[in-house]
């Protein structure tokens, strides 16, 4: 019988639509994978409430499953333990990176009004002269960063703890 | 149904999230910035995803097999029971803010407690959108000390905001036996210390923003019974239009 570890594996195949360099697995929103009398199921998280990609993350998901010979699995969505950027893989903020998305830094938001934002290098010239342009960005999960030095600006995958 | 308070309870709840949302989305392309442009429907598309979880559970309590589609597109206006505050027009941006900003220092403190509900699925939404929930009221927050304290102008404008939104406040804190039953089932935590929380927030930011709170203690609600201002059947026609025009789509 095919492993966890083996639909792990395969899974590391299937990409974040959003930000196709990472995967799901580097996104951490894989819970688990456990078959249930000759089913697989597998438990995902979403990133933010309203992500759009979820849906098509479920489907891109059982269409891989299938190309490996997998036919009875289902996705199931779970809200709790709720997502964080601690999940993402040490992988991933490598791939983030050198995607030109500055990774999440291990600091918790601020919330104290007007507090000095997050300081987050610049993932081109790795200056930590930049600036927060926006708390929001392009997607749920990133705010808008401009570097001083370089003038590179660039997306940063905020932290969410 | 398994238990008719809690679904009333997350009606009131989804509907708060699902009818602020849109009025949010309603900015899409018109932001004053691109930033703020972005940051309205960012904000909104959190709104619905946590009106979409909320009504989705609300429906599996009713077991009438109604999904957040069902319960959020094709109710009728008076089944709606969402606060009149959320489905005031969006004015100007200060208006958007001051709307957003007297909301999200109710929301915040309000998942605070519901974190800790003995209902594990009510638990968990609440949990995800806290974290989603701080993020926006430090922006509405920030906005409305930076518009208060700004120009002369932002302020007189930013203050008429908070004169016409007021009387919709505290409507937030309408509680019946929808709310007295779930406390009594350990579902709804003591849900008393909000408004303190909430006052003392809403008093800190407008001192830094140098507004007033308005002398008039007039109070306007009846969103909670389904008894909605003229703008809402407008919105709800642009909300279900999609349903009400080709029944049962899906994307
Ligand atoms: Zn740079």
């Amino acid at each position: 019988m095919v492993s966890k570890e083996q639909i792990y594996n395969w899974l590391e195949e299937v990409s974040d639509p959003e930000i196709p360099v990472l995967s799901v697995i580097d996104l951490g929103v894989i819970r688990d994978a456990k078959n249930i009398d000759g089913e697989w199921l597998i438990t995902i998280t979403p990133t933010y409430s309203g992500c759009p990609a979820m849906k098509t993350m479920e489907e891109d998901i059982l269409s891989k499953l299938k190309t490996k010979g997998i036919d009875t699995a289902r996705v199931e969505l779970v809200l709790a333990p709720a997502w964080s950027t601690d999940w993402l893989s040490e992988n991933g903020r490598v791939k983030l990176r050198e995607y030109g998305i500055a990774p999440p830094e291990h600091e918790v938001d601020k919330s104290v009004l007007f507090a000095a934002p997050t300081i987050v290098p610049c993932p081109k010239c790795h200056s930590k002269n930049t600036r927060m342009v926006s708390q929001f960005g392009s997607t749920a999960c990133k705010a808008m960063y401009q570097c001083n030095d370089c003038q590179e600006p660039y997306d940063y995958f905020k932290c969410l703890k | 149904m398994k238990n008719e308070a809690l679904f009333r309870y997350l009606l009131r709840l989804g509907d708060d999230s699902l009818i602020l949302g849109q009025r949010l989305a309603e900015w899409c392309g018109h932001g004053p910035i691109l930033e703020e442009d972005i940051a309205m429907t960012n904000i909104s598309l959190d709104l619905i995803g946590q009106a979409m979880s909320l009504l989705d559970y609300a429906g599996v309590i009713e077991g009438k097999e109604r999904n957040c589609d069902k319960l959020g597109l094709l109710r009728y206006e008076k089944e709606y029971v969402n606060v009149l505050l959320v489905e005031q027009p969006n004015g100007d941006f200060g208006d958007t803010i001051m709307r957003q900003f007297l909301f999200d220092a109710f929301r915040k403190p309000l998942y605070e407690k519901l974190v800790n509900s003995s209902d594990k699925q009510l638990a968990a939404i609440a949990e995800k959108s806290l974290k989603e929930t701080r993020y926006h009221l430090k922006h509405s927050s920030e906005w409305v000390i930076r518009l208060g304290d700004g120009t002369e102008e932002s302020h007189e404008r930013v203050q008429n905001s908070l004169d016409t939104l007021w009387r919709f406040a505290d409507e937030l804190f309408y509680t019946d036996e929808v709310e007295a039953q779930l406390t009594g089932e350990g579902i709804l935590p003591d849900l008393s210390e909000i408004k303190t929380e909430w006052e003392s927030t809403v008093k800190h930011v407008f001192s830094e923003a140098t507004l007033e709170i308005p002398a008039n203690n007039w109070k306007f609600e009846g969103g909670r019974k389904g008894r909605h201002s003229e703008h809402f059947g407008h919105l709800l026609s642009e909300l279900q239009y999609m349903q009400r025009a080709y029944p049962n789509m899906e994307w």
